[in-house]
């Protein structure tokens, strides 16, 4: 037990946790805000991530970005990169609606059922950008499929840097643009779900889908609408995950994608607010636990801590339906 | 009506393209009748996935002995069987027990990683399988009284001891351990911490499949290490070392054999760079007779990491073929007697089946751009 590390950096630490979480917190919402709707738990999101990544080493490829660009490049490619992540991870997700879930919808299939299709599609996709892509693409993309289920580097877009010093504790300029964005996004969503037309539909179909539907909301295309928001949430935690760690592979999904729907029960599943609080608060105790124990204690630590949690507060920390908040 | 036809288009479309897809894997070993002579043997590693880098090289030199052998002794033909376990102990073992099953399997290159091999050694030899391999490395495999095991490769006490003469030589001055918990990651870095002393700074424990690092390069900071060892394979290894190296730590990055692998490089982006990885596996041009001319020419690049080896260990049971041996009895025995020259290194077994410590060789190799580049042979001690 290495209390010295834990406290002697304390503040440093809570700084790493609340980055790592904060990524955490992007991808939890995907599966937050189709749990809100649909009351299904769409274990294929880690995969809409993934696809966002790949999507992001593609872009950086094909422009032959180096090591280092020039600032100006930089902001570019990361602008670029979003646009690209966001309609890459949007539309896989989108297509996982159409194609598995919606036909399921039509004759009203038991929620198991969407379950096991749910990890089914997930498995079909890693496979695809594991095997069948290294095989069909191998030549053409080399840098991307060249052989299969490689772990992939992506050039280091920014140099890390730290730019805030406050009392020993240091924040560098990816944990600053990762927490900025990380909050600008959850605002923005949390706006759109509360305070437009589109997000009073998602509500009311979330709250009771048949009244909803008798007063003229249109399920279908609420469906549809939250897909393609967790998967533009998705997309950006997937440039914000190159940015910072800048490596990819068919199968990064899955740790990732468990630790944020830990996150997303964490907080309270179905609440946006929940899943910004309970991927913060997933990091910090992962960062706390690697530091006081070793980082092989890790997911023990943070999924002690989830059990503990729920013991005492069953429906997450924020609860599962947090009236407006809700999705 | 349409709809649902066109539904099953798409999915018989699907399936075809799939199926396509799995078609072009490669096949390797045709079924060719084995009159008198001959007979078939299993190569079992991780020949996808994740750390498949470092075990290909192997496969390719093993079917390089194999095919040598066919092309020259059309009435003498070695079949070789591919089994892909992915590095996965879960996957080798079922495929151990249909190896085993199988009484026209009559040897076996592998494991190629320690927890695979750990884990399928009783199986291989309750059938009386020999069970060579090319790059398990853990030391304990041989001191279990495994009456079928043997590696053509040098243990990781060996290794670890030489990576300590290593950094001793650098004048290192504080040493940081990481490793991945793995039966062979955790051993080679206990056997390193054992000879370091007071050399050694701190230590950290990661977990396999792991991407963020935070902690961990928190910890080294405060160490103040101006090494940095890592025992584990490329999967953890790229993003630590690359992710060591944003958070601005110089120290000197030093990975045992699992890392001779060209996806390390390529996975860290440059974060490699100058790294030092250290194996038991010969530099290409060093190796015996014309191993790396042939190797080049069949596959179009140089043999990684345990080319020769793999060739070495596939050589043993053409031998022994040759030698007109056709039980899985004969054939174990034949290997345990084995003392012969090899492309490697010279194959002579000890009774644990440990290949003859003195004929070991470790060589520092230091990553350049994405290729590893021969510095110097290590002393052992």
């Amino acid at each position: 037990m290495n209390f010295d590390d834990l406290f002697g950096h304390f503040g440093q630490h809570t700084v790493d946790g609340l980055s790592k979480g904060a990524i955490y917190a992007l991808i939890a919402l995907g599966y937050t805000l189709v749990y809100g709707v649909l009351r299904l738990i769409n274990f294929a999101h880690s995969e809409v991530f993934m696809v966002g990544t790949f999507a992001v080493l593609g872009l950086w490829t094909a422009f032959g970005v180096e090591n280092n660009p020039p600032i100006g490049q930089a902001i570019l490619f990361l602008v670029l990169g979003l646009i690209v992540a966001a309609i890459a991870s949007g539309g896989t997700a989108l297509a996982i609606e159409r194609i598995a879930y919606r036909p399921l919808r039509r004759k009203n299939a038991p929620p198991l059922i969407f379950l096991i299709t749910a990890i089914g599609v997930s498995l079909v996709l890693v496979e695809v950008f594991g095997l069948l892509l290294p095989r069909l693409l191998g030549g053409a993309v080399p840098s991307m499929f060249s052989r299969e289920r490689i772990i992939l580097g992506m050039p280091t877009i920014l140099e890390q840097k730290t730019v805030i010093e406050i009392a020993g504790i240091e924040i560098n300029n990816i944990q600053l643009i990762v927490f900025v964005s990380v909050l600008a996004m959850m605002a923005a969503l949390d706006w759109f779900i509360n305070r437009t037309r589109y997000g009073r539909g998602v509500r009311a179909v979330a709250q009771n889908p048949e009244t909803a539907a008798l007063m003229g909301v249109n399920q279908e295309r609420v469906i549809m609408l939250i897909f393609v928001l967790g998967g533009i949430m998705a997309g950006a935690a997937a440039l914000l995950w190159s940015m910072r760690f800048g490596i990819t592979q068919s199968s990064i999904g899955f740790v990732l994608g468990l630790k944020a729907f830990t996150a997303a029960v964490l907080g309270g599943i179905g609440n946006l607010r929940g899943a910004l609080v309970g991927g913060l608060f997933l990091g910090l105790v992962e960062v706390y636990g690697a530091t006081l124990f070793s980082s092989e204690w890790e997911d023990v630590i943070a999924f002690v801590v989830l059990v503990v949690v729920l013991m005492f507060r069953p429906t997450g920390l924020l609860g599962e339906s947090l009236g407006r908040a809700r999705a | 009506m349409r709809r649902s036809y066109s539904r099953a288009l798409g999915t018989a479309a699907l399936a075809a393209v799939l199926v396509a897809a799995a078609g072009c894997q490669d096949t390797s070993g045709d079924d060719t009748a084995s009159g008198e002579c001959g007979g078939k043997i299993a190569i079992f590693g991780a020949f996808s996935g994740d750390n498949a880098g470092l075990v290909l090289p192997s496969l390719n030199g093993a079917k390089l002995a194999i095919k040598q052998h066919n092309d020259a002794n059309a009435d003498c033909q070695i079949t070789l069987q591919e089994f892909d376990t992915q590095g996965d102990a879960a996957q080798a073992t079922p495929i151990a027990n249909e190896v085993a099953g199988d009484a026209s399997f009559l040897g076996v290159i592998g494991g190629h990683f320690s927890a695979e091999t750990d884990a399928t050694m009783p199986v291989y030899e309750a059938a009386g399988l020999a069970m060579v391999s090319p790059s398990a490395t853990r030391t304990d495999l041989t001191s279990k009284g495994n009456k079928s095991f043997f590696r053509v490769v040098g243990n990781d006490a060996t290794q670890g001891g030489a990576v300590s003469t290593y950094v001793k030589s650098q004048n290192a001055t504080k040493v940081f351990m990481i490793d991945d918990g793995s039966a062979y990651g955790a051993g080679i870095t206990a056997e390193l911490g054992k000879n370091l002393g007071p050399l050694l700074a701190g230590s950290d424990k990661i977990q396999e499949r792991q991407s963020q690092f935070d902690p961990t390069i928190a910890k080294i900071k405060a160490a103040g290490a101006d090494f940095v060892f890592y025992g584990g394979y490329t999967r953890e290894a790229a993003p630590l070392v690359r992710q060591m190296r944003a958070a601005g730590i110089k120290a000197k990055f030093v990975g045992p054999d699992g890392l001779y692998d060209p996806a390390f490089p390529e996975g860290a982006s440059g974060g490699a760079e100058g790294s030092i990885i250290t194996c038991p596996c010969l530099p290409a041009d060093k190796a015996g007779g014309s191993f790396a001319a042939d190797y080049q020419k069949a596959y179009g690049q140089a043999p990684g990491s345990y080319g020769a080896e793999g060739f070495d260990a596939a050589q043993i049971y053409v031998d022994a073929f040759k030698d007109g041996k056709k039980s899985r009895a004969d054939i174990l025995a034949f290997v345990k007697a084995y003392d012969k020259q090899g492309v490697s290194k010279y194959v002579k077994f000890a009774e644990n089946g440990d290949v003859d410590p003195t004929k070991v060789v470790i060589w520092s190799y230091q990553i350049k751009g994405t290729a590893f580049e021969p510095l110097q042979e290590l002393k052992l001690s």
